[in-house]
């Protein structure tokens, strides 16, 4: 029997900790860690779509002097894949944390609300890091994807995509009380910003009501950031611009999730 | 010195008022048992000692302050009537994640596991174990932080009488060591193990006693009579009270403050 009653290192405050932070994100990445399928198919599973997209567009002959369109799309679908990916395996990852008592329990204890949340952006923008590196890698390589710019820096768009697509997802679940519905906020919440975004019809091209939309989404401005890269050599500002804007809305959107993340229920 | 104070405490679920004004105080350094059958409204009075439970009046006081506040969140422990803990862990990690919130080191995290008989266990994922080591795991989460009063919701159900019996002998060393319990039980064999006892039924407070006093009070040296002899009484004297019930109800309706009774002595 240990009596561990008062220790000198305990904390008693409940303030946004970068330890606690640090804590949540890697025990998020090792729950990650025991899932070896999800693993794999987080780092393949873009690389192999990309690839279908190759395929598609492999013969399509190009208008001289003009990208090919799957150098185009498939740089688009650098950004979104992550997005996409990371919405979904977030607001399914905090509805477990929900239904399994867990969160709960966190709330007990002098964990902050917002260091869980910045634990599984941290957590997830790591994965999402990786499976960039590792997609872009593949696009480059064996797809011979044309990036003008450099390609880190479609590694770091990609990671900022990852990170909307967390913070989306845990504001998301926020709402969901079933499965049913959290895998139902994806269309809800992906697909307007997918086709709006500027790869299906040129924005130029669009009404100017969708086109008034098109311009409140963050996932446009992502896009839109990678087509920089995809055509300039060096960064551009509004590359730069682009990139803030994506990371604010993503701000935004944890510290909205953490607002609604109530500590008492009834 | 009380450990806590519960003054007119009303909850609502939904529509219906689960504890309708209850007052009593928790000894510190004790155990205390919070018996009552299923659907009591014991659960609903330990979330609202954690402070995750929505409260509509009254006043709930924790070593000397609000229940739920960020100073109490490092010195109450809480642990639910489901296991909540990670599945896709291994109990060690759990309890590591857990260890790292309250600011403790890995050494305190396998010591805890070491009082719940987990050591053996340790590697394992959460999710293999049997309901009972499951059970344990959670435990080990909130003993891992020395917590200065700890919540147990139902934390034997499903226990072989033998680590009940240890798990008993745990809580006594725990309390001995200056640790508040209060711990929720529907089985009253486990009423006797308790230093007080605190009877719910239909959210009202039957009995805020011991188990020597309720064998007096109910005339039987079996606590499951003597708890039925004290029920039926009071029965008997809310009969004959004539409208009694009547006007309690229209009090639950109203909010009004109801504090707890003594036990009737027929």
């Amino acid at each position: 029997m240990t009596a561990t009653t008062s220790a000198p290192t305990r904390t008693t405050t409940s303030h946004l900790s970068p330890r606690l932070t640090a804590a949540t994100a890697g025990r998020v990445l090792r729950q990650l860690r025991h899932d070896h399928r999800t693993i794999a198919m987080m780092l393949v599973l873009p690389s192999l779509l990309l690839g279908l997209l190759h395929l598609l567009w492999q013969d399509v002959p190009t208008p001289p002097g003009q990208p090919g369109v799957f150098d185009r799309v498939g740089l688009t679908m650098l950004g979104i894949f992550p997005f996409v990916v990371m919405f979904l395996v977030t607001s399914i990852a905090m509805l477990r944390e929900r239904t399994s008592g867990t969160l709960e329990r966190l709330l007990t204890t002098p964990l902050a609300r917002l260091d869980l949340l910045l634990g599984y952006g941290v957590a997830f923008g790591l994965a999402a890091a990786l499976q960039a590196v590792v997609t872009v890698a593949v696009a480059t390589t064996v797809y011979d994807l044309e990036v003008v710019g450099s390609v880190w820096l479609v590694v770091l768009i990609a990671v900022v995509d990852a990170i909307l697509g967390v913070a989306l997802g845990l504001l998301a679940s926020a709402f969901a009380r079933s499965e049913f519905q959290a895998v139902q906020f994806m269309p809800v919440i992906v697909l307007p910003q997918f086709f709006l975004c500027g790869l299906l019809v040129p924005r130029e091209q669009m009404a100017g009501w969708l086109q008034a939309i098109s311009d409140v989404l963050p996932l446009t401005y992502a896009v839109e950031a990678l087509q920089e890269v995809g055509s300039s050599a060096t960064a551009t500002g509004t590359m730069w611009r682009d990139v803030g804007i994506v990371a604010g809305a993503a701000l935004l959107a944890l510290a909205l999730a953490a607002a609604t993340l109530r500590r008492r229920t009834s | 010195m009380d450990a806590v104070t519960v003054t007119d405490l009303v909850v609502d679920r939904g529509r219906r008022r689960v504890l309708p004004g209850l007052s009593f105080a928790v000894p510190a350094g004790q155990v205390t048992g919070l018996l009552g059958p299923s659907g009591s409204g014991k659960t609903t009075l330990m979330r609202a000692l954690v402070g995750v439970q929505q409260v509509r009046s009254g006043r709930v006081t924790v070593l000397g302050e609000p229940a739920g506040s960020p100073s109490l969140r490092g010195r109450v422990g809480y642990v639910t009537q489901a296991p909540s803990v990670y599945d896709d862990l291994t109990v060690r990690e759990n309890a590591r994640y857990f260890a790292s919130l309250y600011g403790m080191s890995a050494r305190e995290a396998d010591a805890a596991l070491a009082d719940v008989g987990l050591t053996a266990a340790a590697g394992q994922l959460v999710g293999d174990l049997s309901g009972g080591q499951r059970g344990r795991a959670s435990l080990a989460c909130a003993l891992v932080g020395g917590p200065e009063v700890l919540v147990l919701d139902e934390p034997t159900v499903g226990l072989d009488p033998v680590l009940r019996v240890e798990l008993w002998e745990r809580f006594h060393g725990l309390a001995a060591a200056g640790t508040t319990l209060i711990v929720s039980s529907h089985v009253m064999d486990e009423a006797g193990r308790c230093d007080r006892l605190l009877l719910l039924r239909d959210g009202e407070l039957i009995a805020d006693s011991t188990p020597a006093q309720l064998r007096a009070d109910g005339r039987s040296q079996d606590l499951e009579e003597a708890f039925l002899n004290v029920v039926r009484a009071r029965e008997v004297v809310g009969a004959s009270e004539q409208g009694r019930e009547h006007r309690s109800e229209e009090r639950a309706r109203s909010g009004a403050p109801r504090g707890s009774e003594p036990v009737s002595r027929a």
